[in-house]
């Protein structure tokens, strides 16, 4: 018997028993939505995290002091001239500009209203280098920077939370842990991200911050961005600061007491903790599959025994062990292969339902119903239908013919 | 008949013995028979002679404990399962009591499936419709079983296991289910289709009346062969 007479029967077959058939599908249908539902909305997440990512800026490599790759005694600490030094012409013709910053966590008010937020202390080169732009006043100047001026740029989460509004507020005058700033600017809007919000911030001049905010020893500095001159020159920029930080620090050869990390050091790093969500999720909701695989092989069992008499008959008439297997597999394939047809569309319709819900509530979320995902759903569940339609099938097919026949 | 000295069916002491924990029952007791091609036999005797038991080797459908069995010009006994069904579906048709159709299939469909087994595909439906033909279910190829009458179904049963033109026609108690007057249409077709193809015909029955019908009868008593009436 052929495969296409085999699909015809099984169909006839599943079709004179719908609501057990449709029962039996509704298991698959569920685990294969909920699979591509989670595949779905991880695949949303990553794309979110690695677009905040790169929202930072372009081409930019972070510096951090310290290492944790080794247990180092004497860490010293970046400061404004090793951040000078990366200027140089010479030294690092990859570095296009730098951005040294000092931050910290304080407490911004105004009048009665009050929020904890992050404050930044940077210099001129901070703006082009995050790429932040004023949707009012103007950005830090050099002589604000050199005269430590009591000036602020606030983020425009924070003007929300202190004056309900986002403009006509240059001029106005904030206190800092209890200091007072004047407003010269408000950033325009990054957008909002889970993982970093970009909006929460005040930014102050580097030196103001240095002596009045966080207060640290000499002028010692917490982060430097750099921005190489172009993307392909990244990992050349990377190398050339390394080094100029290795002859500052006179650091031994291999005991680097500081850390480079380009843009895509941390998309990977998001990349590695997106997919093992997915992963997680994706294996939770593989479970529901599983169950709707047993649904499959509880059935299957059942329809052998109703058709013992079928089996036995259709023995007499010649059919072989394999014809009986063909016919019972191709039922169980075709109704977890049903299912995994109307599971992706269900799939579907979650993912999108789930954008749109964290879309209300602020949060970019974009799932994606990649075509990896429905070609998988639609092996595995075919895979699990065979695989559950084993068992049953092989029972049926090793039946002796007179015992069946005499089954009533 | 120029044919009535070839045999279809030598078995030798052929023996079935069913275990059940430490008691042998002896089903068969060593049958030995001949039957030649064309015959029509009855198989009769009181209920646990071993009746339906020597129909399942005969057709097939089960393996003997002991003893050979050579079914037209092949020797059977030691078959595996797989070559068993080609045999049962080339050489043997069968007719049960209880008809045995499918009953969401059609007529048609019901009697193409031993062709569908046989690997058939191009002239599946012509040979399907002219047995059909052949047993007066014309007009009722595309009814199911539901919408036959009881003579009817058999009658779609006797297509189904002609269609392959096998050499054995086995029927175990074909009228056990049907009036006296479908019935008897039944043994008429049985033995109008008998003498038309020359289909040799193996009928176990109780009825004396279809027994008589017969050109010979075997009487069988507690697994053996008791009397054998030509
Ligand atoms: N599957 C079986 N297991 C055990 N004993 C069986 C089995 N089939 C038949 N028998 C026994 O074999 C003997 C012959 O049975 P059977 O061929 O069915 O007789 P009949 O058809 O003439 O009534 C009986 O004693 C019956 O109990
Ligand atoms: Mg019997």
């Amino acid at each position: 018997m052929n495969l296409g007479q085999a699909i015809i029967e099984a169909l006839e077959s599943l079709n004179s028993n719908k609501l057990r058939s449709s029962l039996t599908i509704l298991g698959i249908v569920i685990g294969v939505g909920a699979v591509i539902a989670m595949l779905a909305v991880g695949n949303g997440a990553q794309n979110t995290i690695t677009g905040s990512i790169s929202g930072i800026g372009s081409n930019l490599l972070f510096v951090m002091s310290g290492n944790s790759n080794q247990e180092l005694t004497n860490i010293e600490p970046l400061t404004m001239d090793d951040a000078n030094a990366m200027l140089d012409q010479f030294q690092a013709p990859s570095v296009e500009d730098v951005a040294p910053v000092v931050n910290g966590e304080v407490t911004v008010t105004s009048g009665s209203e009050s929020t904890a937020t992050f404050v930044y202390g940077v210099t001129t080169s901070y703006e082009s280098v995050r790429n932040y732009h004023v949707t009012e006043g103007s950005f830090i100047t050099e002589d604000q920077v050199l005269g430590k001026a009591s000036v602020v740029l606030l983020g425009p989460d924070v003007a929300k939370a202190l004056f309900d509004r986002t403009e006509g507020l240059v001029g106005e005058t904030v206190r800092i842990e209890g200091q007072p700033f004047k407003v010269i600017g408000v950033l325009e809007s990054k957008g909002g991200s889970a993982f970093v919000s970009q909006d929460d911030v005040v930014i102050v001049p580097i030196t103001t911050s240095q002596a009045r905010l966080t207060r640290r020893s000499n002028d010692r500095i917490d982060l430097i961005f750099v921005q190489s001159i172009s993307a392909d020159a990244l990992s050349q920029a990377s190398e050339e600061i390394a080094q100029i930080l290795r002859t500052r620090h006179r650091t031994k050869v291999g005991e680097d007491d500081f850390t480079i990390l380009s843009q895509q050091d941390f998309v990977e790093t998001a990349k590695t903790i997106t997919n093992v969500m997915t992963i997680f999720l994706g294996g939770i909701a593989g479970i529901s599959l599983l169950v709707g695989g047993i649904g499959i092989m509880n059935i299957m069992l059942v329809s052998v025994t109703e058709r013992t008499r079928e089996i036995g008959l259709r023995k007499a008439l010649g059919a072989r062990k394999k014809d009986i297997m063909i016919q019972f597999l191709t039922e169980s394939s075709l109704l977890s292969l049903f299912g995994g047809v109307i599971g992706i569309g269900l799939g579907w319709l979650i993912s999108f339902i789930v954008g749109r819900i964290a879309l209300s509530s602020g949060t970019p979320l974009n799932p994606v119903v990649g075509l990896d995902a429905i070609l998988l759903a639609t092996i595995f569940s075919t895979a699990v239908g065979l695989f559950f339609g084993l068992y049953p099938a092989n029972r049926a097919a090793n039946l002796e013919p007179v015992e069946a026949l005499r089954y009533e | 008949m120029e044919n009535d000295l070839i045999p279809v069916i030598q078995t030798h002491d052929l023996r079935k013995i069913y275990k059940i924990g430490e008691v042998e029952v002896h089903a068969l007791a060593g049958v030995s028979i001949t039957i030649n091609r064309g015959e029509v036999v009855a198989i009769m005797g009181p209920s646990g002679s071993g009746k339906s038991t020597l129909m399942n080797l005969l057709g097939c459908l089960d393996r003997p404990t002991s003893g050979r069995y050579i079914l037209d010009g092949e020797e059977v006994s030691e078959l595996d399962d797989d070559q068993l069904a080609g045999i049962r579906n080339r050489k043997v048709g069968f007719v049960f009591q209880s008809f045995n159709l499918l009953s969401r299939s059609t007529a048609l469909a019901n009697v193409e499936l031993p062709m569908r087994y046989a690997g058939v595909s191009k002239e599946r439906v012509q040979r399907a419709a002219a047995a059909l033909k052949s047993v007066g279910l014309a007009d009722r190829m595309n009814h199911k079983p539901t919408e036959l009458s009881g003579g009817q179904q058999q009658r779609v049963a006797i297509a189904r296991a002609l269609v392959n033109h096998p050499a054995i026609l086995m029927a175990d108690e074909p009228t056990g289910n049907l009036d006296s007057k479908s019935g008897k249409e039944i043994m008429d077709l049985l033995l109008s289709l008998n003498k038309e193809s020359g289909t040799t015909l193996i009928i176990v029955t109780h009825d004396p009346t279809i027994a008589a019908q017969t050109q010979r009868i075997i009487h069988l008593k507690d697994g053996l062969v008791e009397e054998d009436i030509k």
